[in-house]
């Protein structure tokens, strides 16, 4: 009996929640069937759900008119780039901090987590006006610096809670057994070390991906990457539904997919190592 | 450790991190401070003299000041009221054991990875426009007169948006938090007779405490600068009724040129910022301790 009913309780949270998730999920989802349909079905009353007739004209339109290679190209490097080089500079600030923690270690990490707190827009004037004097505006060079500055805060954050975890004592151990620091490093910590830096990569990448304040003010729409080129699709003569939810789709498949994969990390680095 | 890196070398990796990021925040706060106290034209190059406090008056007296301060605190409270409560009973929800949790589980957090020029037009369009939109069909369907989203209730739509893209954020964390609750405690609540509603405030929201501070603490470092949403939706009309303070400045300094009244309204949104963060850090310093 006690059995059954809790068979029956789990295919009634199993319901429940798949429709919760689903309703979640809808706006994803329409977005992707609205891609397939062409435009009079798009904004056809009532709307047509799965029963319409499919067309991958509006990905072949998005793809012959506007420019959409050369804006992924651009998310792309400047997603990339942005974290690759937050790498460079981070991994060896955490490195320092996790492994020869100072009383000032703390201090340091907080002040750096205070630095994400200064709002972007305290400093819109002075780095639109710097970039356009250095004739960086509408470039990719101008993104890639000041998203890996603005995500170095949670890169270093992120690391030192990887590299806090890596236990000291098999270093020791090795070390007793006469290592040299070329070894230690090559076979025993970079192994370690790697997980770690490889899902700081991966949440950076999200995140640089999707950045919408620099990317929309550093850049004209016609050079910028995908968040910007999606940004002049909001002009009345971009309002085309069907061609709209194909480029959104695009833009946001590649990352959606990889975000999938980085949730734990995710809850890791943006909450700064509080919530594990 | 200690042993292969002496102190030296510890300092000189930091270094960079340390220096990029002081420059980072101090060089361009510091030209902030000083455009706001002159008065610079973008268009008309001459001029640029001293005007002391005259940006910052000019600034805080606009009446649009005071709306799009309310408007940034109304949306900071409104998206943190939806994605925390909504947060709780979704994480409480996907924590049970059903079929295909892990099925589930993507798709919750996937609006997350939307952009938000992506799901504010997918919004804008799709859902909330009063002729074509999914909402207007469903008024239709009830009987119920089609709403105007975006131009009747501007803020209340953004707040929908944005709480949409932030819900799975707050799930996400709460549920991970949720999963190194104790079994056994609960195990032994339940022996001694308490509900599910007693477990509930006895255990899980206490234990829960913590994990909501930093939902918290996190998500308003981000909504305080909502920028692309109010962009590409309602340009924070109509009139100021969806303006932020980000968006106002952004206006300021790239649609108006005033680069001088600008810099003060950053000044204040950094001033604001602060106040916020000073008092959000007390509440979850503690808990951010390495």
């Amino acid at each position: 009996m006690a059995r059954a009913s809790a068979d029956r309780h789990k295919l009634l949270v199993t319901v429940v929640a798949w429709g919760v998730a689903l309703a979640i999920f809808f706006p994803i989802l329409w977005t992707v069937l609205t891609s397939f349909k062409t435009e009079a079905a798009a904004v056809a009353i009532p709307p047509q759900f799965l029963f319409f007739d499919w067309t991958t004209e509006n990905y072949a339109e998005v793809w012959a008119r506007t420019d959409y290679l050369h804006h992924f190209t651009n998310s792309v490097v400047i997603s990339l780039g942005s974290s690759l080089m937050g790498l460079l500079v981070a991994i060896p600030a955490a490195w320092a901090m996790a492994f020869s923690p100072t009383r000032g270690t703390r201090g340091v990490l907080m002040w750096m987590l205070s630095t994400k707190m200064l709002p972007a827009v305290g400093v819109l004037v002075p780095i639109y006006l710097l970039c356009k004097r250095a004739g960086l505006l509408d470039t990719r060079t101008a993104l890639v610096i000041v998203l890996m500055l603005s995500n170095l805060p949670i890169m270093v954050w992120m690391l030192f809670t990887y590299f806090k975890e890596i236990p000291r004592d098999i270093l020791e151990a090795a070390r007793m057994d006469g290592a040299t620091l070329r070894y230690e490093l090559l076979y025993i910590l970079a192994p370690m070390a790697l997980p770690g830096i490889a899902s700081t990569l991966l949440l950076n990448v999200i995140l640089a991906w999707n950045e919408s304040f620099w990317t929309l003010n550093l850049t004209a729409a016609s050079t910028g990457p995908l968040t910007a080129f999606i940004a002049s699709f909001s002009a009345p003569e971009g309002l085309f539904y069907a061609k709209l939810s194909a480029a959104s789709t695009l833009a946001i498949a590649p990352i959606v997919v990889l975000g999938w994969l980085s949730q734990k990390q995710l809850v890791r680095g943006l909450t700064f190592g509080a919530v594990k | 450790m200690a042993s292969t890196h002496n102190g030296a070398t510890a300092r000189l990796m930091l270094s960079p991190a340390v220096v990029l990021l002081l420059v980072w925040m101090a060089v361009p706060l510091a030209m902030t401070l000083w455009y706001s106290l002159h008065d610079y034209q973008l268009l008309m190059p001459r001029g640029n003299e001293f005007v002391g406090l005259e940006n910052y008056v000019y600034f805080l007296t606009d009446p649009a000041f005071f709306q799009s301060l309310a408007n940034t605190l109304a949306l900071v409270m409104g998206v943190l009221t939806i994605t925390v409560a909504g947060g709780i009973g979704l994480a409480l929800l996907l924590d049970r054991p059903m079929y295909g949790q892990g099925i589930v589980r993507v798709l919750v957090v996937s609006p997350f990875f939307v952009m938000p020029t992506v799901s504010a037009l997918v919004w804008k369009n799709m859902f909330m426009n009063p002729v074509n939109g999914l909402f207007a069909w469903l008024a239709q369907v009830f009987g119920m007169r089609a709403i105007d989203w975006l131009a009747e209730v501007p803020l209340l739509s953004l707040t929908i948006i944005v709480a949409w893209g932030w819900l799975p954020f707050a799930t996400l964390i709460l549920l991970t938090a949720l999963q190194s609750l104790d079994a056994e405690q609960q195990e032994a609540a339940k022996m001694d007779g308490a509900n599910s509603f007693a477990r509930f405030v006895h255990i899980t929201l206490p234990h829960l405490a913590r994990p909501i501070a930093v939902v918290i603490l996190i998500q308003t470092i981000f909504l305080l600068s909502v920028f692309a949403e109010i962009l590409v939706t309602t340009n924070g009309g109509p009139g100021n009724q969806s303006t932020n303070l980000a968006y106002l400045v952004y206006s300021q300094a790239l649609l108006r040129f005033d680069v001088g009244s600008a810099s003060a309204g950053g000044v204040v949104a950094v001033v604001l910022a602060n106040i916020l963060a000073i008092f959000l850090m007390r509440l979850v310093g503690k808990n951010l301790e390495s």
